[in-house]
């Protein structure tokens, strides 16, 4: 088993909701992501959702396909985000760990090396955005073979039908994509968010996580009085584009600090529900 | 780099017989050519695509609507379109070359065909505004003539890098009232121009049609623009028959995203001595790594919803393309084509930039027609079998599409300022 049914059963008996970061492997420097990783976890984060930089990320907006972009300029591959997420491992042993991005590089590494590697670097969970249930099973074998969990989304626009089907094939927690759009898009509603969520709940055992279009502590406080966890992925990674460390390795320092200092102050909104 | 005996997943079927096979049982329900196609998106386009893929089953089985179909082929597009001898061409080249003129469709190639298809789905399903991606700009410009004949809104993504080759295209798309976007990310090429126009779907969803111009994206669409482009063979067919009482020899055609070359190949699938060959863009040529030939020289992976041969690097990143030709500087192909290529009923080579320059002329100085840039390059592979098949052989060429909008990429590549 993956290090992620545990934590939300922790976090569920304490009545808290799970923070989790995005941010894209490589960005703003290789060498800077695994110091990011353990800045968000002493920011507050229980999950890290790290992104596998892609050529053509379809399903991400202008903000975190900027990322893949930079990312890739210095070449960053599937092959070192496990190295990424084995480095962090060294010190951290607790923090779940999953990789978000597009099946086209999992498939040059070919899916059963992939799963043998993620394991050996102590990966939790893979979310491929472009691999719906139907396409996902060779895949999802492969990663409950090594204990991984296999992620997936749920749109607004997906029937019930689908959504018990879903709940069926994944393991760990749903992500629910709150809007219509790409990551990064901003119009969040969040009173029909709880009656949808209290739809899913009712086809899907699982704990469901909300992600695209949170972006501060006040949307991140409402959201995390209905979902189990909340995603924070474009804000954050809006903040390593507008820092000084995406051209100066000086500024690494300060751009963690930041980062941590952002993620503190969503993690006492979130936690205040525990109080009231 | 790549090896392409690496990840082939589906080798020629040893048992195959293309007279009897059951092409037309293809895509099967999952959307699905032997390995290839599929359905490869997001959650928040699930829905949309299924909405598309029941209103498309109804649209094949409605009498009406197909009849609205062929009527508006006929009498907007002016089909049936030419079928050609060319004579000079004939006698310069070593066999009998036919053209297919689908350059003489009404806006100048055959992306017209599909157009009008998807906008009657578009007006059936209730959208109100229409979404495409182009590369040369002719299917900016039918996506955009068919939303102007519908009264809809008309947005076109188009690499920023093609805005700048096809300048009169894109003229033409605004003139018909369309917001051309020029894409700014990745390559600034066709691949980029999809990828905008899906994250404009799944964001406008409710509203929108996504109008696709090639057998490429999830299915239903590999399997939808086949069908409205099929017209293509089946003309081609009866006509060859009609003026020769024989089929050809061979069939040649251009491979981007491969709508032009399925639409005149399908019809023949099962005329299992008509040889059937697909010119891919080679660029500066295959061993410089600086090409657009995915069958000829890539591995198959999973792009825009599909799986299908395409070019990558050891990482799975999709690498930038480089052809002359706008249309076909596109990094995947069709899955139809992947299946057939593997199945071995299809043989597809790369043509050169400087290849199809010189076969464009040909058909300017021989002929008096100006080829499109992509058509060209199937233009110089029908002169490279010419000399194998012998001048009592019929090579029939698909000219997908004319020329025009080409003009100053021509001048330009011989140093001349227009
Ligand atoms: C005239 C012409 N031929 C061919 C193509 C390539 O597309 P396909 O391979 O889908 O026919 C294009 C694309 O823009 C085109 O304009």
């Amino acid at each position: 088993m993956s290090r992620i049914s545990p934590l939300f059963e922790q976090l569920r008996q304490q009545n808290r909701t799970a923070l989790i970061p995005y941010i894209t492997a490589g960005d703003p420097h290789p060498d800077a992501t695994v110091g990011i990783m353990h800045a968000l976890v002493e920011g507050g984060a229980d999950m890290i959702e790290l992104g596998v930089p892609f050529s053509d990320p379809m399903a991400d907006g202008p903000v975190i396909a900027a990322a893949h972009e930079r990312a890739l300029a210095h070449h960053v591959g599937l092959i070192h985000v496990l190295d990424m997420v084995k480095s962090f491992r060294e010190t951290n042993l607790k923090t779940p760990v999953i990789l978000m991005g597009y099946q086209n590089p999992i498939e040059a590494m070919g899916t059963d090396r992939f799963a043998e590697l993620a394991q050996a670097a102590g990966l939790d969970g893979v979310l491929t955005v472009d691999l719906p249930p139907e396409e996902a099973e060779p895949a999802s074998k492969a990663y409950r073979a090594v204990g991984i969990d296999p992620i997936f989304l749920i749109a607004p626009t997906t029937h019930a039908e689908r959504v018990r089907h879903i709940a069926k094939v994944a393991s760990g927690f749903i992500y629910y994509v709150s809007l219509k759009g790409v990551t990064g898009a901003s119009n969040l509603d969040t009173d029909a968010l709880a009656s949808r969520l209290q739809e899913i709940r009712s086809d899907c055992g699982l704990p469901v996580g909300v992600g695209f279009g949170i972006r501060n502590a006040e949307t991140a406080a409402a959201v995390g009085k209905v979902a189990d966890a909340v995603i924070i992925g474009s804000a954050l990674v809006q903040l390593i584009a507008d820092s000084a460390a995406v051209t100066n390795t000086d500024n690494w320092a300060t751009l963690r600090q930041k980062l941590q200092d952002f993620m503190a102050q969503i993690r006492i909104a979130l936690d205040k529900k525990t109080q009231n | 780099m790549d090896n392409p005996e690496n990840r082939k997943i589906n080798p020629t079927i040893a048992a195959f017989d293309a007279a009897t096979f059951n092409f037309a049982q293809y895509p099967d329900e999952h959307g699905r050519f032997g390995e290839f196609g599929g359905k490869y998106v997001a959650e928040t386009l699930m829905e949309a695509i299924q909405e598309l893929q029941d209103a498309y089953a109804k649209f094949r089985n409605d009498p009406e609507l197909i009849r609205e179909f062929e009527t508006d082929l006929r009498d907007y597009v002016g089909r049936p379109s030419a079928m050609y001898y060319a004579a000079r061409m004939s006698e310069a080249y070593g066999a009998q070359i036919w053209l297919k003129r689908e350059d003489l469709n009404h806006t100048g190639a055959h992306k017209i065909n599909n157009a009008i298809g998807q906008a009657l789905l578009a007006k059936r399903l209730g959208k109100t505004r229409i979404i495409a991606e182009t590369g040369a700009g002719q299917h900016g410009v039918a996506t955009a003539t068919v939303a102007a004949r519908l009264g809809l809104e008309c947005v076109v993504y188009m690499g920023s890098e093609d805005v700048a080759r096809q300048q009169p295209n894109v003229f033409r798309m605004k003139l018909l009232g369309a917001k051309v976007v020029p894409v700014e990310s990745g390559t600034r090429t066709l691949k980029d121009a999809l990828n905008e126009a899906m994250r404009d779907w799944v964001t406008n969803v409710d509203n929108t049609f996504y109008i696709i111009g090639t057998v490429a994206g999830p299915h239903p669409y590999p399997q939808m623009v086949r069908d409205f482009q099929s017209v293509i063979g089946k003309e081609a067919r009866a006509q060859m028959l009609e003026k020769t009482g024989r089929l050809p020899d061979a069939i040649v055609a251009c491979v981007g995203g491969g709508s032009n070359a399925i639409g005149i190949f399908h019809a023949f699938l099962n005329d299992k001595d008509v040889a059937l060959y697909g010119a891919e863009a080679g660029g500066d040529g295959v061993a410089t790594g600086r090409h657009a030939a995915p069958l000829t020289a890539g591995r198959p992976g999973v792009l825009h919803g599909n799986r299908t041969y395409l070019m990558e690097d050891e990482n799975g990143q999709i690498i930038g393309t480089h052809s002359i030709s706008a249309g076909l500087d596109y990094p995947g192909v069709g899955p139809e084509h992947s299946w057939l290529k593997d199945l071995g009923r299809v043989t597809y080579d790369a043509i050169t930039d400087a290849e199809a320059m010189s076969a464009f002329h040909d058909v300017m100085r021989y002929e008096g027609i100006i080829p499109a840039l992509e058509s060209a390059h199937a233009v110089a592979y029908a002169k490279k079998l010419a000399p194998q098949y012998g001048k009592d052989k019929i090579i029939l060429v698909n000219l997908s599409g004319r020329g025009d909008k080409d003009i100053n990429t021509v001048a330009k590549m011989e140093g001349i300022n227009l």
